[in-house]
């Protein structure tokens, strides 16, 4: 109803490669990051950029990472909290014991010790699927949440167990207001997600969908099963290792390993499934949706409660949380196994023909 | 010499109570394909109903006998698990026949998640007591072999006899009465088994009701053992390993690999701990199920899968 893609003809290979075909839809999504850039930055209080719109932004980056493996590649991973422990730890210890390592440098850094990790513990994949594997990348959450905890090396022998970094600094822009670090991650995220993008619609996204579908079909067509998947682990995991880092670093500022605890993994995955398997765009519904309900049920059930007389503890509340996730992951995967990314675009694809849908 | 027995008899016995949870998800995923991830969940949740509800029956009733209260409160959990066996078949899984293994396998998180708040929410949140009499004082035995004897938990013992009870009282349910073979029918070929006129819900709302008469086992000698509280849950993340050493289809398996992973994190722990900072019982498991998936990925006991990879 809206707009339609009526009258745009492509007329060169660029025009009909571009990422977002329809010019309606450039436009939009340019506004947006626009916006983000410019509108959000004066309107948002402190409070929201704390509490909702950094993680947003951050777990987006991660949930995007899984979504890469998961959703992509097929491959089920119960262990994303380890390797955005990875990624952080990694990050802190280059930015330590380096004298003068950029804070991009460090991050990056922090990626690519996660890539490497998630090359070995991926390995497991290319002779077990599905359940096993989800079993083996367990084993990567138990054992890096163990390694971190004990091992002193990783965590500079601070005594308390918990790291801290300080003075964040990129290129001269130093980093300490609320609105600066919401910049920074939003940066590091729109050159990410447009690297996701491009890499799902290229050669190597192409390669990881085949092997999600049939992988003996992938491999008749002369697909190495072997690079794909551990080109997926590896991508992957640097995206949820930067997104690791960038949570120690920017969010968090001092942290534990408990930061990362298997919780986490379930909640990467969660966003992953109720945002939409092998869906960019389902990547942040989900982060969305994952970071705001937690909040809203946190407001919404005491003030139920009070209209009907009952006082609502917070224990309860986490309780109820911890159904209403329950539920919905259930629901989504009964009714809409493709997520929030589906809904959005059944929703656009009726607005197109309403209101004479015949 | 004693000290090694000692650990490795304390191995045996945890181990023991691994396969009580590992029996849960053996069950389930024979029957149906379905990973069941919530069986955690379903320990942490038979415990909490069997705990409080034998808290809540002396003072409804009236009867001050623990042995009474105690027995309601197991046929009341034992009922609210059956319910919870049906609702989960009806609500869920009906929904999600022919999915994936992966779809089944969240799905069954979120079926954890869910249970996990329902079960704090009407139960509470505390830590419970379960008394169902277990001995709890250590005894020593064979002191005429060794010098000071060895030191054997009872309650551990008990234990390790319950949970042999189960196992052998499961054999017999699945070898020698009617149900039982309905249900070897449906875990060896659904359509086969549907084609003959075996009735595949009624199956799956069967072999649910075992899970969670197995979970209500091991939540009542768990919660006697650690206390009821929501770390329960974590038990069935520890029994994962088991299953994949012996194998997600076999039940003999299931023993088996509990006793190599009791034995294992016990002696590991033990021997190996003190070199690498101590408390690596928690992955070490996890490690021997990695190394053992690499070179035979069906498990010890597992009926081998035949797909490339």
């Amino acid at each position: 109803m809206i707009y339609r893609e009526n009258g745009q003809f492509k007329t060169s290979y660029k025009t009909d490669q571009q990422i977002f075909p329809i010019f309606q839809d450039r436009w939009t999504i340019l506004a947006l990051i626009a916006f983000a850039f410019v509108g959000v930055p004066m309107l948002a209080d402190e409070y929201l950029f704390k509490a909702i719109l950094i993680p947003f932004l951050i777990l987006s980056l991660a949930a995007l990472g899984v979504n890469l493996l998961v959703g992509y590649c097929g491959q089920i991973t119960l262990g994303a909290g380890a390797f955005m422990a990875i990624g952080a730890y990694a990050a802190y210890n280059f930015a330590i014991r380096v004298d003068g390592m950029p804070l991009i440098a460090a991050l990056l850094l922090g990626g690519c010790t996660s890539a490497l990790v998630g090359i070995v513990f991926g390995v497991p994949s290319l002779r077990v699927r599905g359940l096993y594997l989800a079993i083996a990348t367990l084993a990567a959450q138990f054992f890096w949440d163990w390694a971190f905890l004990r091992i002193k090396w990783f965590t500079n022998h601070s005594p308390s167990g918990s790291v801290s970094i300080s003075n964040l600094d990129v290129f001269g822009w130093r980093i300490s207001t609320p609105v600066d670090k919401y910049l920074l991650c939003l940066v590091i995220l729109v050159v990410f997600a447009l690297l996701a993008k491009n890499m799902v619609r290229g050669a190597i996204g192409r390669q990881w969908m085949a092997i999600r579908d049939m992988d003996v079909a992938a491999e008749v067509i002369g697909i190495r099963p072997m690079y794909a998947k551990l080109s997926a682990f590896a991508v992957s995991s640097f995206f949820v290792g930067v997104a690791g880092a960038l949570w120690g670093f920017v969010h968090l500022g001092s942290w534990e390993p408990a930061a990362f605890s298997i919780d986490r993994s379930f909640q990467l995955l969660f966003m992953v499934i109720i945002g939409g398997l092998g869906s960019i765009m389902g990547s942040f519904f989900g982060a969305a949706f994952i970071i705001v309900l937690p909040i809203f049920l946190n407001q919404f059930l005491p003030w139920l409660g009070s209209l009907v007389g009952l006082s609502i503890s917070v224990a309860t509340v986490s309780h109820f949380e911890f159904m209403i996730f329950g539920a919905l992951i259930v629901f989504f995967l009964i009714v809409e196994p493709h997520g929030l990314a589906r809904l959005w675009s059944t929703g656009k694809e009726k607005l197109r023909l309403w209101p004479f849908p015949h | 010499m004693a000290f090694f027995l000692e650990t490795l008899i304390g191995g045996l016995m945890a181990g023991m109570l691994y396969s009580l949870v590992a029996l849960g998800f053996v069950l389930i995923f024979k029957a149906s394909g379905v990973f069941n991830f919530a069986q955690g969940a379903m320990v942490l949740f038979a415990a909490l109903a069997m705990a409080r509800f034998s808290e809540w029956i002396p003072g409804w009733l009236g009867v001050a006998n623990p042995v009474i209260a105690n027995i309601l409160a197991f046929i009341i959990a034992a009922a609210i698990m059956f319910a919870v066996a049906w609702l989960i078949e009806r609500l869920v899984l009906r929904h999600l026949v022919n999915q994936e293994g992966a779809t089944l396998l969240m799905a069954t998180l979120g079926i954890a998640y869910f249970m996990e708040g329902l079960g704090q929410t009407i139960f509470g949140s505390d830590i419970y007591k379960i008394d169902v009499g277990m001995p709890k004082d250590p005894v020593m035995m064979l002191e005429s072999v060794f010098e000071g004897g060895l030191l054997i938990n009872k309650e551990d013992f008990y234990a390790a006899l319950i949970a042999a009870a189960l196992v052998a009282a499961l054999a017999l349910f699945f070898q020698k009465t009617g149900t039982g073979r309905a249900l070897r029918a449906v875990a060896d070929d659904h359509q086969a088994a549907q084609s003959i006129g075996i009735p595949l819900n009624r199956i799956w709302v069967i072999v649910w009701c075992v899970a969670g008469a197995v979970a209500l086992v091991a939540g009542i000698i768990w919660g006697s053992k650690l206390g009821v509280q929501f770390s329960l849950a974590t038990v069935a993340l520890r029994a994962l390993p088991v299953v994949i050493l012996g194998g997600l289809t076999s039940v003999p398996g299931a023993i088996v690999g509990g006793l190599i992973i009791g034995v294992g994190e016990k002696l590991s722990e033990v021997y190996l701990g003190p070199l690498v900072g101590g408390g690596i019982e928690i992955w070490f498991a996890y490690m021997l199920a990695l190394v053992f998936l690499l070179f035979r990925p069906q498990g010890l006991f597992g009926e081998k899968i035949i797909d490339r990879v």
